[in-house]
């Protein structure tokens, strides 16, 4: 399933954040939203996932779901977003009750994609037990369980700190080498943009604007942090952003 | 200072001193049995005083002998004749009160609606002081139970609601924006993340409310009824008969020890969760 922004404006009252904004997602791709912080593109997510309404403009979905998909558009949410009174295993299980599965079904859901995170021995934990990169794995594991056919996901390592993050890109990488998955990546660490994306998407200052779309080739598996050719992709979105960060951090909020 | 060494041995010199430590207190420590000790120290201290004639024997009556006017409640059975028909009253009318006001509670936080519709007239109905509406539900539902379960369901129904609809409100909106990008339906939102969110504000305005109610079980008591710790301790206090009040009112503070014991053990069962 492909998804496509059509011209995409929205206003805050009379804050306009985003400002004619069209992008194709494409299957089987990781697509990177980088902007200043409060350029929108965290609203621009919840509009692609339905939780949130442009005021012009439109997202499509184009092509078949698949089958066995439960929830086409599923979040990852930055701060994880996991009852607090549910074990891990609880909380993969809370987004399969509401669909009518066999239990034993359910029950071979939950251990799967708690095997591919890597979590099946904390399946009776409770979130409070967890660091913050296993609470993002069941985070990620619960997303998995839906079989989405596209996957936003919204900061999702910023909570962390440098060594979990990078141990999480690491296992993206390979969940995504297993599997390819359709996602939308929205984060302001280009780091993480250039080791995951596939399209990034340089989003201007407030009024979100698209400013340049950079297409990496490097294939997900290959690369690696120091790479040179990706230091030269993160030095020119760097350079395209710099200016756009500035002016930002210079505006008084309005919000 | 630079060939200061960065590691190893600290420095020889006089004037080293470690640095003042001043991140202590603010913070809640467990303490046993130290509030049981308060109470037996407080008694204590009165029986030596009424032993040795420091307090009268008219100001206070001797704990002593309150404990044996207990003794002789229990023995006559008395005790269970006075208490049954009180914690009845108590269990029967707060249950009313608890549910209607958690239900209430819930439609107000979720539906605006309701909000709009409902919390002035909760406003209006939480301060009046309820036993004054003690005759009108005489006339509304008889001078037997009825009226009784109604006081303290009025009673404990107001708390439960204020602190429902504030705990609802306090629900982390991360997890329930979750529930629906999962595509949850809006009964499950409510039962597995809106109920279990509020549930530490509910607990805690129970323990408000539950206190209230025992407030005015004994009110309700005292104008009308023939058995109950109310009606008790009416009975001693116009007989000016300390030893039978004091006893009384034992019971009461018993009771509401019992109660808040009650809601910690449900807090500590059901919110294990918490950090």
């Amino acid at each position: 399933m492909d998804l496509h922004l059509d011209r995409i404006s929205h206003r805050y009252g009379r804050v306009e954040v985003l400002s004619d904004i069209s992008l194709t997602i494409p299957q089987g791709r990781i697509v990177c939203i980088v902007g200043p912080s409060g350029c929108g593109k965290s609203t621009l997510l919840r509009m692609i996932g339905g939780l949130e309404r442009p005021d012009q403009g439109a997202v499509l979905q184009q092509g078949e779901v698949p089958g066995d998909c439960l929830n086409p558009l599923t979040f990852v949410f930055q701060d994880f977003a996991l009852l607090p009174w549910r074990t891990v295993a609880g909380n993969v299980a809370l987004v399969l009750e509401d669909h009518a599965l066999p239990r034993a079904q359910r029950e071979r859901i939950v251990a799967d994609v708690l095997a591919r995170t890597k979590l099946t021995d904390f399946r009776d934990a409770l979130p409070k037990q967890l660091s913050g990169g296993m609470k993002q794995r069941v985070a990620i594991a619960r997303a998995l369980a839906v079989n989405p056919a596209v996957m936003l996901m919204d900061e999702p390592l910023s909570a962390l700190d440098a060594q979990t993050r990078e141990l999480l890109m690491d296992d993206l990488v390979a969940l995504w080498t297993r599997a390819p998955f359709t996602a939308v990546y929205v984060t302001h660490n280009l780091a993480e943009a250039v080791r995951l994306g596939h399209r990034i998407v340089v989003l201007s200052r407030r009024p979100g604007r698209i400013r340049e779309v950079v297409s990496i080739d490097t294939p997900l598996a290959e690369r690696r942090a120091g790479d040179p050719a990706l230091e030269a992709h993160q030095a020119r979105l760097w350079q395209l952003m710099r200016d756009e960060a500035e002016a930002a951090d210079m505006e008084l909020s309005h919000v | 200072m630079s060939d200061l060494p960065l590691s190893g041995q600290p420095p020889q010199r006089d004037d080293a001193r470690p640095v003042p430590f001043r991140g202590g207190g603010f913070k809640p420590v467990r303490v046993r049995y130290l509030g049981a000790a308060v109470i037996v120290a407080l008694i204590l201290l009165v029986e030596w005083g009424t032993r040795t004639g420091v307090i009268s024997n008219l100001t206070l009556p001797r704990p002593s002998d309150v404990l044996g006017t207990f003794h002789d409640l229990w023995v006559t059975g008395m005790l269970w004749e006075h208490l049954i028909p009180s914690v009845t009253r108590l269990a029967v009318g707060s249950a009313l009160g608890v549910s209607t006001g958690i239900a209430v509670g819930v439609m107000i936080g979720l539906f605006s609606l309701a909000r709009a519709g409902l919390v002035p007239l909760v406003a209006a109905i939480f301060p009046i002081p309820k036993i004054a509406l003690l005759p009108l539900f005489v006339i509304w539902f008889g001078i037997d139970e009825g009226s009784k379960y109604a006081l303290i369901a009025l009673g404990t129904f107001t708390p439960t609601v204020v602190s429902t609809y504030g705990a609802v409100d306090n629900v982390d909106r991360t997890l329930i924006r979750m529930g629906q990008s999962f595509g949850l339906g809006w009964w499950s939102i409510v039962r597995k993340i809106v109920l279990p969110g509020a549930l530490p504000g509910i607990l805690s305005g129970l323990r408000i409310g539950l206190s209230i109610g025992i407030i005015l079980l004994v009110a309700a008591e005292m104008l009308g009824a023939r058995h109950g710790i109310g009606a008790y301790i009416l009975e001693a206090g116009s007989l000016y008969d300390l030893e039978r009040l004091f006893a009384g009112v034992v019971i009461l503070s018993a009771l509401g020890v019992l109660t808040s014991g009650v809601i910690g053990w449900a807090e500590r069962r059901l919110l294990s969760w918490r950090i």
